[in-house]
């Protein structure tokens, strides 16, 4: 649509119109590292809520045929520092507390008494890879039953040997494909993955799924910076997928 | 248009009653007005054609606030979305196994943002807000307020996509300008927003496999959501250029159109 106008009117018009845009150019400040730091941080958070919104806590993740798993040797050991830190297998257990009725050290054969899951699904890792991989072990919402955990908490603390922490959300540790795993390709897990006990959570990603487990403490509140031990270091703490 | 152009403009036309809208001229005739208020009543019935001021510019406000504004959201939240996204690429630069992992494509550290893998994240996750919320609105004002069709690439646009890329590319004759943007233009903004949908369906994949499952299937599942996804940004990476490279061709004017809305003497008429 083409008008006519005089000059001195269009300049005035486009200077009007482009004074408009003042508060677009105001983001500017963001590129100050001191601002921006502030903004994605409020940014992870913000999409970590999001991310608890989206959360279906009944939503299978998807699960694969034994053919579509990939070989026990392509399933790649993560770790932090050591991949084997030597974890006392004879006389280990899992030393529960918090807003539990039985607080206590727990045998692994007690874990293994409860109802055995066996599923094959994606491991994701925050890299951007996947495996698909064949788990087994017992619910997490079993065990939290077991020990009488208050489970309207609302976090799930775990500590490692190998000093790796990790904290989740409630409703995902009861997700029904979250396990407290022993298993991995029908055999007892090996140490660099995680033996006695570790994480797999199917709707998480891999860094939450620590492995090693010393402690599980159900709690309403996280300690500040001690969240998780990427988690402390920047990346996202719902790390759900 | 000045008072005096209006005063000049009345006194040609005269007190003509016949241009005065009926009921009006019923209401005159009863109270008697004076002539010099029929007078000066502007007459629409009919324009006297007035030629062409010298001192008067030809100009179109092309590009409406909303749009400004969603443009250049979009443009700093696609910079950073591209950016951090290359950093996360290079954490495991392959669309293949894990194990044994190849490196496709070694992305030069200076071209990506965030530092390392969690600072990028922490930008893709933060920006990927405001990248779909400007998008969202940019489409949804255009599809209101209907000025989608300066930009929407048709079907009836197909024959001028040649003409038009041989006029750009191989020197040809350049095609008269029928509107705001040419087909050549259409097709690439509508393209971008193909991208940009493209980009949020495989970017919901990669980021809620398990909660959008039905979505991950529909692309072919985490694995192909990801070279999707690499695939939108290379679309984005292809049309940036391009659209530098044009604004830089043709100059402030069209350039400071973006910014204040207002383009000075269009090429194009009507």
């Amino acid at each position: 649509m083409i008008t006519r106008l005089e000059d001195k009117d269009l300049k005035r018009q486009s200077r009007r119109q482009l004074l408009k845009l003042a508060p677009v150019a105001a983001l500017g400040v963001f590129a100050f590292p001191k601002v921006s730091d502030r903004l994605v941080a409020a940014g992870v958070r913000f999409s970590d809520w999001a991310s608890g919104v989206m959360f279906r806590s009944q939503h299978p993740a998807q699960t694969f045929s034994n053919a579509e798993v990939v070989p026990f040797a392509k399933f790649p050991y993560n770790y932090y520092d050591v991949v084997d830190p030597q974890v006392d297998l004879e006389k280990w257990t899992l030393t529960v507390e918090g807003d539990v009725q039985h607080p206590g050290e727990y045998k692994l054969a007690q874990v293994q008494a409860l109802p055995k899951i066996s599923q094959n699904t994606l491991h994701v890792c925050v890299e951007g890879w996947d495996v698909i991989g064949s788990f087994g072990g017992a619910r997490i919402s079993d065990f939290l039953a077991l020990v009488g955990a208050n489970t309207g908490a609302n976090f799930l603390e775990v500590e490692c040997a190998d000093d790796y922490y990790e904290s989740i959300d409630m409703a995902s540790a009861l997700h029904p494909q979250s396990l407290l795993c022993y298993e991995m390709y029908g055999q007892p897990l090996d140490r660099g993955h995680g033996a006695p006990l570790r994480l797999q959570m199917p709707t998480k990603l891999g860094y939450k799924q620590a492995k090693y487990l010393n402690t599980i403490r159900v709690t309403n509140v996280l300690k500040p910076d001690k969240t998780g031990y990427w988690e402390d270091q920047g990346y996202s703490w719902f790390g759900g997928l | 248009m000045s008072n005096e152009e209006e005063h000049e403009e009345n006194k040609d036309a005269g007190p003509h009653p016949g241009s005065v809208p009926a009921a009006k001229s019923g209401a005159v005739e009863g109270v008697e007005a004076k002539p010099e208020t029929v007078a000066a009543e502007p007459a629409p019935a009919q324009p006297v054609a007035k030629p062409e001021e010298p001192d008067l510019v030809r100009a179109a406000y092309e590009h409406p606030l909303p749009i400004r504004i969603t443009h250049w959201l979009n443009a700093i939240s696609l910079f950073v979305m591209v950016t951090s996204g290359l950093r996360i690429f290079r954490a495991f630069p392959s669309f293949g196994p894990k194990i044994p992992e190849k490196v496709l494509l070694d992305i030069p550290k200076s071209l990506t943002l965030g530092g390392w893998l969690g600072g990028a994240l922490q930008w893709h996750f933060t920006f990927m807000w405001f990248f779909v919320a400007s998008g969202a609105v940019y489409v949804a004002y255009q599809v209101i307020s209907g000025h989608y069709r300066t930009m929407l690439f048709t079907p009836r646009d197909i024959p001028g996509v040649w003409p038009m890329a041989r006029h750009y590319f191989f020197f040809g004759p350049k095609p008269p300008a029928t509107g705001q943007y040419n087909p050549l233009q259409k097709l690439a903004y509508t393209s971008t927003i193909g991208f940009g949908v493209l980009s949020l369906l495989t970017g919901i994949v990669l980021y809620k496999p398990a909660q959008f499952s039905s979505l991950a299937f529909l692309f072919g599942g985490f694995h192909l959501a990801r070279v999707w996804h690499f695939a939108a940004m290379c679309g984005f990476v292809a049309f940036i250029p391009g659209h530098l490279i044009m604004v830089l061709l043709h100059g402030w004017s069209n350039f400071y159109s973006m910014l204040s809305g207002w383009k000075r003497e269009p090429e194009y008429q009507e």
